[in-house]
């Protein structure tokens, strides 16, 4: 190794020595502007998204090209917030229909904090029970629990929408947050993974001077693995916020219809000749903003568990 | 000091007496609430499931049992046939196109940034709703306004109906979804690369390889257990396409991007054929089981390379 070094290191010193200046770096100018093409094309979408829902509909048309919004105006988010009177709805190309995201925005909070809560708590009692606790049976159970992982999501929909009507909760939240309240395969996996690794020392401590396991899940194992169960948290919020099958089925009315569903109703309802676009691009950015500022906030975390989160 | 040893000692015997049964009753009462979500959200309806497909059922009354009619049907269905090759076809653009986009993109960060906020832009896309991408693309994408004809518009080529037409409503959803989950993908990769160590790179440089090469010969192969899985997860991902269709074309135009998913929702929840449905999800059950099976032994062919 170190022959090998002594007789390459003296040929690159002199290409150095040779040229002045350094010589401008091709490659890294162009995986440079490689990267950032990239972003704007990724950038991009969401800006457009502001700039149209900033605009006048009517105005859309005639500056179709135009990157600033096209005759500035609050109008479409005073549209979908339902603070516009139907005439000033139409007079700027809006439906006219009802719409207030308000009452979707509250509804999509209860559903995803719901969700989160209820999950991450039973999940982490489950993971417990698997990582921590030592009973017959144990290692079975747990891959019983995994192999719900193979069965792709609709196989299940259809039986769990028979159920939920069965029990009388189509149109209810209780309905819409049922199936992934209690567990999901993924976040019991997860949190199992990182239960393993606590030290068993601290427990057994613990344990000596006379806590119950109750007391050792609840003052040791959730404080000791709080980041983990952070992260977990943040992806089960956006996962439960961006689903749109299952509240498409069970929740369809108003009073808990969750933001994805009023997208699809909206803009299945806006005429087909003139779409109400500004009015659509107001709206998703409404859906797509709290998530938005949740990642700002915390996203540095997700970030950097991705690679674990997804591969191990 | 006595104490805590004979504190432990009475501990040891009483492990011993219960070696059997451990914290058999403990652990019951933690697993309570997550086994009555798994049995009855999971076990059953999967059960349930495979019973329905074996049955003609339309939401009232009960359900007919018809046996294998269901599956018989299903080979004669040109619709189911016609759902199948979408899909595939969908999945094929899809996961090619992700895969090279986001395989460039992983090695660009590596190599030139260690920007974290520039790798949280590149998330950005993924964590809004597929309805809001899809709708913020149906817009951009739209023939007489979108901006992107526009652009097609001014370089002086014909405008193109994305949506619109059976040729590019395909491609058209297999790229607004590229869009979406090619940050993702690239830093799942991004990880993968972070774990070949310095020194591999290091050699490779003394021994005069190109950036071009390097990542050819050295950073490529090292990547392939890595890639595998994310292809794994991609893919079973991928069949699962639905949001995007349900809010743009809605299976049109003529069935062209009716998938699988759309197709099961369709017959189950527009014209409640139920039975049927569930029929040609047990089909998409094996497939996906097919498909993971497949990839997990592809993942361990790959297994070694580096240690």
């Amino acid at each position: 190794m170190s022959v090998l070094t002594r007789t390459q290191r003296p040929e690159l010193s002199q290409d150095r020595a040779a040229s002045p200046r350094p010589p401008i770096n091709w490659g890294r100018v162009v995986a440079w502007t490689s990267l950032v093409v990239l972003l704007i094309v990724t950038l991009f979408p969401f800006y457009w998204m502001l700039r149209t829902s900033l605009s006048n509909n009517r105005s859309l048309a005639s500056e179709a090209g135009s990157l600033l919004p096209a005759d500035f105006t609050l109008g479409a988010f005073q549209r979908v917030l339902g603070m516009a009177s139907t005439e000033e709805a139409l007079a700027e190309g809006g439906s006219g229909a009802n719409v207030n995201f308000w009452l979707y925005l509250r509804n999509s909070i209860i559903v995803a904090t719901v969700v989160t809560v209820g999950q991450l708590f039973f999940c982490a009692m489950a993971a417990y029970a698997f990582a921590r606790l030592r009973w017959p049976g144990r290692n079975k159970v747990f891959f019983l629990f995994l192999t719900a992982l193979m069965v792709p999501p609709i196989f299940t929909t259809l039986p769990n929408f028979i159920l939920i009507r069965d029990l009388g909760l189509l149109n209810t939240f209780a309905g819409i947050v049922l199936p992934t309240l209690f567990m999901t395969p993924f976040a019991v996996f997860f949190l199992r993974q990182f239960f393993l690794g606590l030290s068993r020392e601290i427990e057994e401590a613990a344990m000596i001077d006379g806590a119950g396991h109750l007391r050792i899940f609840f003052r040791l194992t959730i404080p000791m693995a709080s980041a983990p169960i952070a992260t977990l948290a943040i992806l089960t919020y956006i996962n439960a916020w961006n689903d749109y099958m299952w509240p498409l089925l069970v929740g369809q009315e108003e009073n808990v219809r969750v933001l994805t569903v009023a997208l699809g109703v909206f803009r299945s309802q806006t005429p087909q000749g003139s779409p109400d676009w500004a009015g659509l691009m107001a709206a998703t950015l409404i859906a797509a903003l709290p998530i938005m500022i949740l990642f700002a906030v915390l996203g540095r975390r997700v970030i950097n568990s991705i690679g674990f989160s997804g591969i191990k | 000091m006595s104490s805590q040893v004979s504190a432990q000692s009475a501990i040891k015997t009483g492990a011993r007496r219960s070696r059997r049964l451990g914290d058999l009753w403990v652990a019951l009462a933690f697993l309570l609430p997550s086994a009555v979500g798994f049995v009855v959200f999971y076990l059953w309806p999967t059960i349930r499931g495979f019973y329905l497909s074996l049955t003609d059922y339309s939401l009232l009354g009960d359900a007919q049992f018809l046996g294998f009619d269901n599956f018989q049907r299903l080979f004669n269905d040109p619709l189911f046939w016609n759902s199948l090759r979408v899909t595939l076809l969908y999945v094929v653009i899809n996961i090619g196109l992700q895969t090279v986009v986001a395989l460039a993109l992983a090695v660009l960060l590596h190599r030139l940034t260690q920007s974290v906020t520039i790798r949280g832009l590149v998330l950005l896309p993924y964590l809004v709703a597929n309805v809001v991408v899809a709708l913020v693309w149906f817009w951009m994408l739209d023939y007489q306004l979108g901006i992107v004809n526009q652009l097609i518009d001014w370089i002086g080529l014909g405008r193109i109906p994305f949506f619109g037409s059976e040729t590019w409503a395909i491609p058209t959803i297999a790229m607004i979804n590229v869009w979406r989950h090619m940050g993702y993908t690239a830093l799942l990769i991004f990880a993968g690369l972070q774990m070949i160590p310095k020194y591999v790179y290091e050699a490779s440089a003394l021994d005069g390889a190109s950036e071009w090469r390097t990542f050819w010969r050295v950073t490529l192969p090292l990547l392939r257990p890595i890639m595998a899985l994310v292809l794994v997860l991609s893919v079973i991902g991928s069949f699962q396409i639905f949001d995007t269709i349900a809010v743009t074309t809605a299976g049109g135009p003529v069935d062209s991007t009716r998938v699988i998913y759309f197709y099961i929702f369709e017959l189950a929840f527009e014209r409640f054929d139920f039975g049927y449905a569930a029929a040609i999800s047990v089909v998409l059950f094996l497939i996906l089981g097919g498909v993971a099976m497949a990839q997990l032994k592809m993942l361990r062919a790959g297994d070694s390379d580096l240690s």
